[in-house]
C-alpha cells in the first residue's frame, strides 16, 4: 500500500454510484462488510462445516487456511451461492441475506474467482468481462461492440491492468487471464471478491503484480477473501488469517501478530499421539523400484526415490503438489522430460501404461470411475481387463471358465460384496469398486501398486477394510506407493513418508520420525 | 423409486426367478426388437398376404438386406468402441471398383476376386483407424474425410463408368444369387454366416472384449495396459472387411461395379445398428440386434412398397421408427435403472 493514495483509488470506483456508496478510506477500514456466524453444512456421511465463523471488513484481505478437506472450499461455495448452508447466518452490509444462487451472490456484490478459471477462451477480454450483460443497440438485437470495448477499457485503466480489451483470452498467459477474471469480478461492482488459490499457477513476478492489484482493491474499500496453500504469501498480503480444521473454526489471527509456524500448528491441531501408526513390518532393504530425476513439462522437477519390497511409501503434499502427476509420469500416462526408472536393478523404459503393466506396476487412480473401471461392464470383465491375453488361446479365443473361477476366488479373497461376478460394477459401493480395481491388478500379478487417494469417496467403515487390505498386500511382499491428502491416513499406513511441494520432493521421513507438523512443514516448504 | 431400489430389484431377479424370466430380463432389448419385427411382419401379412410368400421374403426382404446388413454388422464393432464410420457407404463403391478393375486386369477367378475385396476393404478400414489414433482425429471427422476421398477415388479409378466385369468371371453372379442351399440365395447365406462370425469375434475373442472395453472407458482401458490404438486400428479394419464383403455381394447382385452407388448406405447401416439397440455412446451392443434392426428396416420398406405407399413416405416412416426405437430403449433403460 506504500505510496498509494487510497482516496484516489476509491474515487476511481465510483463510476456506478447507484450501487455502491462512496466511503472514505479511513472509514472503510473499520466498517464490517460481511460476517458469517454458526455456518454448518453436512453432506451424506460427512460434516463438511460445523459452526464456522468468519468476518470481513472493508479494505481488508482476510485469508482462510486449512489442510485439504478443512472446509475452505465448502465455505466459499456457500458464500458464493453454489451450496446451500444447513444452518447459520450470513450478514452482508448490515443486512441478513440468503445467498441462494451464484446469480444472487453476484447481485449482492459477492464475486468468486475460482482456481480453475471460468473464461471463454475464444472470446475477447471485453466480451468475457461483460458476458451476459452485453450492451445492445436499439432494437435489442445487435451488439454494441464499441461501447462494450470502451467500458472494458475504462475498467482496465481503473484497475491499472495492462490488457487490450480486444485481445482473445485464449492467447493470454494464465496470469493475464486471471486479471481478466478480476476485472470481471470488479465489473459487477461487487464489494467482496473471493480468490481461491489465485497464485497456484503464477510465477513470482506475476504473483507480485497480482498483489499490486489486490492492494488496489483494498485501497478502494473492497473486501478480499484469500485462500492459499502458499503460507509464505500470507505475510505479504493478508491482514487477518482464519484457520479451519476438519470443518471446524479454529481461530482468527492478526497477520502482524502471528507466525507461520503458529498457523501450521493450528492447521494440524491434533496431538501427535492421537494418530494411529502402522504395526511394525519386518524391515526389508531390497529395493524394488528406483526412480531418479523424473521431470515433466509442467510441474515435476527432478524427483528421485526408492521403493522397497513389502513397504508402503506414503506420498503427502498439498493439492497441486504434483503427486498424481508423478504417478502418471512414472507409469507413462504422461510424458517425462527426464528421468530414469530402475526395476530390481535393471533400467526399464516406460513410455506408456502398457509398458508399466508389463513391468508389474499397477496404478489405481484417485478417480476410479473415470480412470479405473468400466462402469457399464460386470465384475468379471473389470477384474480380467488387464490380463485378457492370459485368458485366451493362441487364436485369440477367450477361455471363460478359468477366468470365472479366478474372479470368484478374488471376490472371496478381497471380500467384494456383490451378488455375483456378473453384477455391473456401477451398482457396487465405492469401497467394493475400489476392491475390483485391486483385484484387476492382483490378477495381473503386479508387484508394485500405486494407490492414488485409496479411500477417496469411500465411507468410514469400508476405509478400515481398505487399510487392512493394503497392510496385507504389503506383508505379502507387494510394494505400495500410497498418495494421500489425509495426514492421519498417511501416518497410519506408511512405513516411510515422501513429501512433495510444487513439483519437487522436499523430503522422505521415516514414520517414527514423522508427525503432522513436520509433514506440513515439508509440504509448505516452510521449515524451522 | 430410487435408483438403488431398482438396482436391488434386478439383483434379486437375477438370483431367483425362472430361467426364462431371467433370460427375458437380461435380453429385454433384443426381445423387444425381435417382437416389433414380428408384429410389423404380421401387420403387413394381414394387409397383403402375398407379403409373407417365400418369394417375397427371400427375394424381396432378405436379399435387399444383404448389403446394408453386412455394412451394419461391421460397423457395429466401430460403434461399440464409441466411434462412428461414415465412410462405409462410399468405401463400398470404391472397393467394388477396385475389385472389378483388379479382376479384369489380372484375370482373377471368383475366389481371388473375393479375397481382393476383403483385403482392400480391410486396409481401407485400417486407414480410418490410423487417422483416428495416430493423428488423433475424431472418428466423425476422419471417416467423413475418408467418405469424400473414397467417393472421388471411385469415380476417378472407374473413369465415371460402371465396371462391367462380372460376366467375365465364372460364378461371380452366383456369389449373391446362386443357391448352395436350395431356396436360400447365397447372398442371404453370406449375410447370416457373416453375422455369426461377427458375433463369435465380438463375444468370444480378445479383440471383441477390447471392443467393449474401449467403448466403456477408453482411458481406463489404456491405463490397464491395453494398447488401445493398435486394437482400434484392427477394429476399424474389421469394419472394413465387412465393407469388402458388402462390395462383393453388391457387384454380384448388380452384375457390375458402379462408382455412383454407396453414398447414403452408411446412414442406413448406422440406423440399423441403432434400431438394434447398440448404444452410440459405446460399450453396449449386439450383432443379433443389428441384424434385427436391418431386417426391421427392410421389412418396412418392402411392406410399404407392397401397400403401394409412395417412396417419400417410406423415408418418413423410417425416420419415425428410429425415433421410436431409441426413445423406447432409453425409457426402458431408465426404468430398469440401467442408466440414470
Amino acid at each position: 500500500m506504500a505510496g498509494r493514495n487510497p482516496g484516489h483509488n476509491a474515487l476511481l470506483f465510483v463510476r456506478d454510484l447507484s450501487s455502491s456508496t462512496l466511503v472514505s478510506g479511513d472509514e472503510m477500514a473499520t466498517t464490517q462488510l460481511l460476517s458469517l456466524t454458526g455456518v454448518s453444512k453436512e453432506f451424506p456421511g460427512v460434516k463438511a462445516l460445523d459452526n464456522v465463523h468468519f468476518d470481513l471488513n472493508r479494505g481488508e484481505v482476510h485469508a482462510i487456511v486449512g489442510e485439504n478437506g478443512a472446509g475452505k472450499s465448502t465455505l466459499m461455495k456457500i458464500l458464493s451461492g453454489i451450496y446451500k448452508k444447513d444452518a447459520g447466518n450470513i450478514n452482508y452490509q448490515g443486512k441478513q441475506v440468503n445467498v441462494s444462487s451464484p446469480f444472487e451472490a453476484q447481485k449482492l456484490g459477492i464475486s468468486i474467482i475460482h482456481q480453475e478459471l471460468n473464461l471463454m477462451p475464444d472470446l475477447t477480454v471485453a466480451q468475457n468481462i461483460f458476458i451476459g450483460r452485453e450492451d445492445r443497440r436499439k432494437g435489442r438485437v445487435f451488439l454494441n461492440n464499441a461501447k462494450l470495448n470502451n467500458a472494458a477499457r475504462e475498467l482496465l485503466v481503473e484497475l491499472e491492468l495492462a490488457l487490450d480489451p480486444k485481445a482473445i483470452v485464449g492467447g493470454l498467459t494464465i496470469a493475464k487471464q486471471q486479471m481478466v477474471e478480476i476485472a470481471k469480478a470488479v465489473s459487477y461492482r461487487g464489494e467482496v471478491i473471493i480468490m481461491d488459490e489465485p497464485t497456484s499457477s503464477l510465477t513470482p513476478a506475476e504473483t507480485e503484480s497480482l498483489f499490486k492489484i489486490i492492494r488496489t482493491l483494498k485501497a478502494a474499500g473492497k473486501g478480499v477473501v484469500y485462500i492459499s496453500h502458499r503460507l509464505e504469501e500470507l505475510n505479504k498480503i493478508t491482514d487477518r488469517i482464519t484457520v479451519l480444521r476438519d470443518g471446524e473454526y479454529v481461530k482468527t489471527l492478526n497477520t502482524a501478530e502471528t507466525s507461520i509456524s503458529e498457523v501450521i500448528s493450528l492447521m494440524v491441531g491434533r496431538k501427535v499421539d492421537q494418530d494411529q501408526r502402522p504395526d511394525l513390518r519386518p524391515h526389508n532393504n531390497e529395493i524394488v523400484l528406483s526412480v531418479e530425476g523424473i521431470s515433466d513439462q509442467h510441474l515435476l522437477r527432478d524427483v528421485s526415490f526408492d521403493l522397497r519390497k513389502g513397504e508402503i511409501l506414503g506420498f503427502a503434499g498439498l493439492m497441486g503438489a504434483g503427486r498424481t502427476e508423478l504417478a502418471r509420469a512414472l507409469i507413462g500416462a504422461n510424458q517425462k522430460t527426464a528421468g530414469k526408472v530402475t526395476l530390481r536393478g535393471k533400467e526399464v523404459k516406460i513410455n506408456n501404461p502398457s509398458d508399466a503393466v508389463k513391468a508389474g506396476i499397477g496404478y489405481l487412480s484417485e478417480d476410479r470411475k473415470k480412470y479405473g473401471l468400466l462402469l457399464i461392464q460386470n465384475v468379471t470383465f473389470n477384474t480380467i481387463l488387464s490380463s485378457i491375453p492370459a485368458f485366451s488361446n493362441k487364436f485369440g479365443f477367450l477361455k471363460t471358465k478359468p477366468a470365472g473361477a479366478l474372479v470368484r476366488e478374488a471376490i472371496k479373497q478381497l471380500s467384494i460384496r456383490t451378488p455375483s461376478e456378473n453384477q455391473y460394477v456401477k451398482n457396487l459401493s465405492g469401497g467394493n469398486q475400489q476392491k475390483v480395481v485391486i483385484a484387476k491388478w492382483l490378477t495381473r500379478d503386479c508387484d508394485i501398486l500405486i494407490f492414488d487417494e485409496p479411500t477417496r469417496g469411500i465411507d468410514v467403515g469400508a476405509k478400515d477394510e481398505i487399510y487392512k487390505l493394503l497392510t496385507k498386500l504389503a506383508s505379502e511382499g507387494k510394494s505400495i506407493i500410497m498418495i494421500s491428502s489425509e495426514l492421519p491416513e498417511i501416518l497410519r499406513m506408511s512405513d516411510r513418508i515422501a513429501v512433495m511441494c510444487e513439483g519437487k520432493l522436499t523430503g522422505i521421513i521415516d514414520n517414527k520420525d514423522a508427525d503432522q507438523n513436520k509433514i506440513m512443514q515439508y509440504a509448505t516448504k516452510f521449515r524451522d | 423409486m430410487s435408483k438403488g431400489n431398482a438396482a436391488n430389484a434386478t439383483d434379486n431377479e437375477l438370483e431367483g426367478g425362472s430361467w426364462i424370466s431371467s433370460f427375458v430380463k437380461r435380453e429385454i432389448g433384443r426381445v423387444l426388437a425381435l417382437g416389433s419385427l414380428v408384429v410389423i411382419f404380421i401387420f403387413f401379412t394381414i394387409m397383403r398376404p402375398v407379403f409373407a410368400s417365400w418369394q417375397n421374403v427371400s427375394g424381396g426382404i432378405l436379399m435387399s438386406t444383404t448389403v446394408i446388413g453386412l455394412l451394419a454388422i461391421g460397423t457395429t464393432f466401430v460403434i461399440i468402441t464409441g466411434g462412428i464410420d461414415l465412410s462405409i457407404g462410399t468405401a463400398t463403391a470404391l472397393v467394388a471398383i477396385i475389385v472389378g478393375k483388379t479382376v479384369q486386369g489380372l484375370g482373377l477367378n471368383v475366389w481371388a476376386g473375393i479375397l481382393v475385396g476383403l483385403i482392400v476393404g480391410g486396409l481401407f478400414g485400417m486407414i480410418n483407424g490410423l487417422l483416428i489414433t495416430m493423428l488423433r482425429l475424431p472418428p466423425f471427422i476422419a471417416t467423413l474425410a475418408m467418405m469424400k476421398a473414397a467417393q472421388g477415388l471411385a469415380l476417378i479409378i472407374s473413369d465415371m463408368k460402371p465396371v462391367l466385369f462380372t460376366t467375365d468371371v465364372k460364378g461371380w453372379d452366383s456369389i449373391a444369387t446362386g443357391n448352395i442351399i436350395p431356396k436360400i440365395p447365397n447372398g442371404v447365406l453370406i449375410l447370416f454366416i457373416g453375422a455369426i462370425i461377427a458375433a463369435i469375434i465380438l463375444n468370444k475373442t480378445v479383440i471383441g472384449r477390447y471392443t467393449f472395453a474401449i467403448g466403456s472407458n477408453e482411458a481406463a482401458t489404456k491405463l490397464s495396459g491395453v494398447k488401445v490404438n493398435k486394437w482400434l486400428i484392427a477394429i476399424y479394419g474389421i469394419g472394413g472387411v465387412y465393407v469388402g464383403m458388402a462390395a462383393v455381394v453388391l457387384t454380384s447382385r448388380l452384375g457390375s461395379a458402379r462408382p455412383d452407388l454407396g453414398l447414403g448406405y452408411e446412414l442406413e447401416a448406422i440406423a440399423a445398428v441403432i434400431i438394434g439397440g447398440t448404444s452410440l455412446l459405446g460399450g453396449k451392443g449386439t450383432i443379433s440386434g443389428t441384424v434385427i434392426g436391418a431386417l426391421i428396416m427392410a421389412v418396412l420398406v418392402n411392406g410399404l412398397r407392397i401397400l403401394e405407399l409412395q417412396q417419400e413416405w417410406q423415408y418418413v416412416i423410417t425416420g419415425i421408427v428410429i425415433v421410436i426405437a431409441v426413445w423406447g430403449d432409453n425409457v426402458r433403460r431408465r426404468r430398469s435403472g440401467e442408466v440414470s
